[in-house]
């Protein structure tokens, strides 16, 4: 079986308005050397599979199918035999 | 003619577009449950606002994969209308029927009052019957309608004229002022480039009576009348 961690985020040319708020909102709390916080999605898969090719490829297919807009969102991930 | 309106599970304005497009524009009407497919009777299709499966991972995207929806594309496909209204528009995003996408609002918060829309593009078959005025007084009601495309998506919109409703004053002038959401350049509604498909945030099926307050958004649902009755 493996395990893919996936993270999702709007890509930085696009405005990430929850980002900007918590980053307000930690700068009123005196955290001032933060300079930027981007806000994202943190997804955990566990597939039925032996091979991590194939593990592999399908979770890049279901990024690409369901889990991400690629017109406004951009994604990495991490597999693991488990 | 038969109009038809999508139901998924989290719409909400459904009832709402049946009521306006049968009593206030007179047309037959029908609901469409989002797990059938069968949509050849029908002469248009509304995809309704509310929250279809609940905004889960992104607004839209899971009701893009019900099944209605290939019948959906299908019928876009053959030239037929479809409007999406609200969350409809966040569905026809997803579906990749229209260019672009939504983010939340810029400032975050769930936005519900009236605004004045410009009818930017004036000879579409949504908007044939808008011609006689200057701005659109409409409701919009959301929490993601901020519309986001990259420059060249832009381009493409300006360039086919498929930008067709834009925030506005009550004069038409367009500006950050008048940009309730921060969607990119005020957009509020878009089409596709056969301008049979189009998206759109604010909510006609909410102003189609006298006794609502405004009958605005009538122009929009009469231009899709006469329109198929004149095609």
């Amino acid at each position: 079986m493996y395990q893919a961690k996936i993270y999702v985020t709007l890509k930085e040319s696009v405005l990430d308005p929850q980002g900007k708020t918590v980053k307000n909102a930690l700068e009123s709390l005196s955290f001032k050397d933060v300079a930027s916080v981007r806000q994202g999605k943190y997804f955990v898969i566990k597939l039925d599979l032996d091979d991590e090719e194939g593990a592999s490829k399908e979770i890049e297919e279901i990024c690409r199918k369901l889990l991400v807009n690629t017109v406004i969102e951009t994604y990495k991930f991490d597999i693991e035999k488990i | 003619m038969k109009f038809g309106v999508v139901v998924f599970p989290g719409s909400n304005c459904n009832e709402d577009c049946y009521w306006a497009l049968k009593n206030d524009i007179g047309v037959d009407v029908r609901y469409i449950w989002h797990k059938s497919t069968e949509i050849d009777d029908l002469d248009a299709i509304v995809l309704p606002g509310g929250f279809s499966y609940g905004d889960y991972l992104r607004v839209g995207s899971i009701a893009r994969f019900s099944p209605v929806m290939n019948s959906v594309i299908d019928f876009a496909k053959k030239g037929k209308l479809v409007i999406g209204i609200c969350n409809g528009f966040q569905i026809l995003l997803e579906a990749g029927l229209l260019p672009g996408a939504m983010l939340k609002n810029k400032h975050l918060s769930f936005i519900c009052k009236y605004v004045s829309l410009k009818v930017e593009n004036s000879s579409t078959p949504f908007t044939i019957e808008t011609k006689d005025h200057n701005t659109l007084n409409i409701p919009i009601a959301h929490g993601e309608g901020n519309y986001y495309i990259d420059n060249n998506g832009l381009d493409e919109l300006k360039k086919n004229n498929q930008i067709v409703f834009k925030y506005s004053n009550k004069d038409g002038k367009t500006d950050d002022n008048t940009n309730p959401n921060g969607s990119v350049e005020n957009i509020a509604g878009i089409c596709n480039k056969e301008k049979n498909v189009l998206g759109m945030m604010p909510h006609p099926e909410r102003c189609c009576n006298a006794n609502l307050g405004s009958v605005d958004g009538q122009s929009i649902f009469l231009s899709m009348k006469n329109f198929i009755k004149q095609n």
